[in-house]
């Protein structure tokens, strides 16, 4: 396979991925300001921002953060280049440049989503339709995701697609927890303040994980589980180990497949040598936030060294 | 047969006869047309449109970002050919497309025909298209032009003329494909009750025909075949993906390639790795720019260089544009007699070289009955076609042509023959032209049953170019 192709197969994933966790934060943020006092819902819209690293560019046109200009800056805004409807665009052109590696149930499904999708957020999304918009775009990504699983060849288009969306994943939960860290910080519980419930909620709806985690933990809200559950939970499909765990045995298949071993392999087990020897209470006691920091960086390291190995550049 | 259409008006139709009566070829086809109910029809036919949308079969269009991608627009009703109407059309075909290869041979060897006073040499010297760095290089299997799109015109039951040689990079085989699928997605029962020739094995004959002509440094093993792009904003990529994946090839651009070892190599994700056969979508002036145009970024530096010392075949071979130029296709009757030693079964259509005085004499004298084309022209633009064009037009155009007599070719306007389209209003007859496609490989030469019907979708219009309105149908070889 091309090194071109394998590029363009490892985005195709990480735009689709990240489209998609766009729109859930969104809802998330969304339900939260619906319920919530004018002020917690501005720190809410402002939170969304922030956690996607939006601020400076959404500051140079908006004064205010209101959620209409909010998640129209975010899905569509003209002055915001990484918008939704542009990642879309992203999935769709990264889909053409690969087009003879991915499936024609795969196109298909990109294709006629980002019909629909493009349409959509041709025109401001005003509030009695952004439900109904964010739940496309989740509905688009279950459906590639879906086409994907049932006709792709296993071969190393297949591993490149995968490693793509891992990395993404993987990425946006760790961010999303680093946003909101500072509600987590065990101190405040071990004095006794209990966790603002709607606050924690809101991160695990971010990451789909709401129902679930309460499912789980009998609907103990506590901070020691939310943490465990986002990041050390393996079952949970957007937890930070569970995307290690698919990511490795995706990288390990590709070292197999080429019969070499790169550096992302390397970098790989080394940060699994440091995941899998921390407990929830050593990450609280080294710190969430430096944590967090580190795996991210390490997740932007072996993301490089995938496009460096299998020569995504000339 | 439903909506009446009026068979009236001097051009020959391809379904119906003068007095209103189905041509043979279309009987059992109007049967069918026929029994089918009117929403029926009408649903099917806002569904094709959603198909090609849906598979993404478009083509882009230059300087149009509102709709940066545009489907052709097909037309569900076929045009059929007859068994036997096919036969001569491919014997004539065949013929022309062996001159056309041995004439590309002789230009770039030792020239003959000009030695023996057939064709003015300056028309070589004038051919922008023509490569100094072919001459007396031979390429692989001695096949110059691997793929050709002859495009033919029809005017009366026998009479079929060549309208122009494509053997450069003729496109459109994806949308000969596509349509048929479509139309075999849509009504199977057609196919059931009427035999007709398949076109799906195209690229398999595509990949053998390049495969067959494998270059020198060829190792041995299977060929590594890559069909080269300028890449997904170019208006035919879909075309080239297309094409890539259905013959199992890599689809590569510019920047993958590099020169290596004195191969071409792809950059893969295990290193660099040789091509033996590039079927190349990108024009010569963008192929080398160590040898051609400097600035391009679609090509492949030394590539050129590669191809002369035996390590890589380029399909089609560079220079070949050289038939392409109008003012040859108006030797092609001398042309095809000089190699074949035959009298063309295909007719050129009549053709004044307004390089020659007389001609463009009768060419100015006559400009509001002809078809007047740039010689190096292409897609429909830069011509005139004076029957319809206002006076005013015809002035400014006279003016182009006394400044530069020899970039024109003049032509009479044909009456080029219709076939039926389907319409709300029911069935109307529009001017078609036909591309069959054909395959040259030391084998052979191999034509596809069918090709690519090009349709005018505008009333009265003769211009059938995707890039100004005209749509396709898909086209039916009958079965003895």
């Amino acid at each position: 396979m091309l090194g071109r192709t394998a590029n363009g197969l490892f985005w195709m994933f990480r735009y689709l991925e990240r489209a998609e966790n766009t729109a859930r934060l969104l809802e998330a943020a969304l339900r939260m300001a619906l319920t919530r006092d004018v002020v917690t819902a501005e720190a809410e819209w402002r939170s969304v921002i922030a956690t996607l690293g939006l601020r400076r560019a959404f500051e140079a046109v908006h004064d205010t953060y209101d959620g209409l200009s909010v998640w129209n800056f975010v899905l569509r805004g003209p002055s915001n280049p990484g918008n939704v409807r542009a990642m879309f665009g992203g999935v769709r052109s990264n889909a053409r440049l690969a087009r003879i590696n991915i499936s024609s149930d795969v196109w298909e499904a990109v294709n006629e989503n980002w019909m629909n999708l493009d349409r959509l957020l041709a025109r401001p999304v005003g509030p009695t339709v952004v439900g109904e918009v964010l739940v496309a775009i989740r509905r688009a990504g279950t459906q590639v995701h879906g086409a994907f699983d049932g006709s792709m060849l296993r071969d190393e288009g297949y591993h490149f697609n995968r490693a793509g969306t891992f990395i993404e994943r993987a990425d946006s939960t760790a961010r999303i927890l680093d946003m909101k860290y500072f509600l987590l910080l065990p101190s405040l519980s071990y004095v006794g303040s209990s966790l603002d419930s709607g606050q924690w909620e809101q991160v695990l709806r971010s990451v789909a994980g709401a129902r679930v985690y309460s499912w789980l933990n009998a609907g103990q809200i506590e901070a020691r589980g939310i943490v465990e559950f986002l990041v050390l939970d393996e079952r949970f499909p957007r937890s930070l180990a569970f995307c290690r765990n698919a990511l490795r045995e995706n990288l390990a298949a590709m070292a197999r497949m080429h019969g070499v071993e790169g550096r992302c392999n390397a970098l790989m087990r080394e940060a699994d040598t440091r995941i899998s020897q921390l407990n929830v209470d050593q990450i609280f006691e080294a710190g969430l936030h430096e944590f967090l920091v580190d795996f991210l960086a390490r997740n932007a390291a072996i993301a490089q060294a995938i496009a460096q190995d299998y020569r995504f550049h000339a | 047969m439903r909506g009446s259409m009026s068979a009236g008006g001097s051009n020959f139709d391809e379904m119906f006869e003068r007095d209103g009566l189905t041509r043979p070829a279309y009987g059992e086809y109007s049967r069918w047309y026929n029994e089918q109910p009117g929403e029926f029809l009408k649903r099917k036919n806002r569904e094709a449109d959603d198909t090609f949308r849906r598979t993404g079969i478009t083509f882009n269009v230059y300087g149009d970002n509102e709709a940066e991608e545009r489907l052709i627009p097909f037309d569900m009703v076929p045009r059929i050919i007859t068994a036997s109407e096919w036969r001569r059309l491919s014997r004539g075909i065949e013929q022309r497309v062996r001159a056309l290869n041995s004439f590309l041979y002789d230009l770039y060897h030792r020239q003959e025909i000009v030695r023996a006073g057939r064709l003015p040499e300056r028309l070589l010297r004038k051919n922008d298209a023509w490569l100094a760095n072919m001459v007396g290089f031979t390429p692989p299997g001695g096949i110059y032009t691997h793929i050709v799109g002859i495009d033919l015109v029809r005017t009366g039951p026998d009479e079929f003329f060549v309208l122009e040689d494509n053997a450069r990079t003729p496109s459109g085989v994806s949308y000969m494909l596509e349509n048929r699928e479509t139309m075999m997605a849509m009504f199977p029962d057609l196919f059931s009750r009427i035999a007709v020739e398949s076109v799906s094995n195209y690229p398999r004959r595509l990949a053998r025909s390049l495969a067959a002509c494998v270059p020198p440094a060829f190792t041995g093993g299977k060929p590594t075949v890559a069909v080269l792009t300028p890449g997904i904003y170019n208006s035919a990529y879909y075309e080239h993906a297309f094409l890539a994946d259905q013959m199992g090839a890599e689809l590569v651009e510019g920047s993958d390639l590099r020169v290596v070892g004195g191969r071409v190599q792809m950059r893969t994700t295990l290193g660099y790795k040789p091509i033996d056969v590039l079927y190349r979508r990108v024009d010569d002036d963008y192929l080398d720019p160590l040898t051609f145009n400097p600035d391009s970024a679609l090509g492949v530096p030394g590539i050129m260089d590669v191809y002369r010392a035996g390590g890589i075949t380029i399909a089609n071979a560079p220079g070949t544009g050289v038939a392409d130029d109008k003012a040859i296709y108006s030797f092609m009757p001398e042309i095809v007699e000089f190699y074949t030693g035959e009298k063309p079964l295909l007719p050129n259509v009549q053709t004044w070289r307004c390089a020659d005085k007389d001609s463009l004499a009768y060419v100015l004298d006559n400009l509001a009955e002809l078809v007047v084309k740039e010689v190096h022209g292409s897609g429909g633009y830069g011509m005139l076609i004076g029957p319809t064009s206002s006076k005013r037009e015809i002035a400014a155009f006279r003016e182009k042509l006394v400044a530069r007599p020899s970039n024109y070719i003049a032509q009479p306007t044909l009456a080029l023959s219709t076939c039926p389209i389907y319409t709300r209003a029911g069935l109307a007859p529009r001017h078609v032209d036909l591309r069959p496609f054909v395959l040259v490989s030391p084998d052979g030469i191999d034509i596809t049953p069918g090709g690519l019907t090009r349709v005018a979708l505008k009333k009265g219009s003769l211009v059938v170019n995707s890039s100004q309105g005209g749509g396709t149908k898909d086209t039916w070889v009958l079965k003895d």
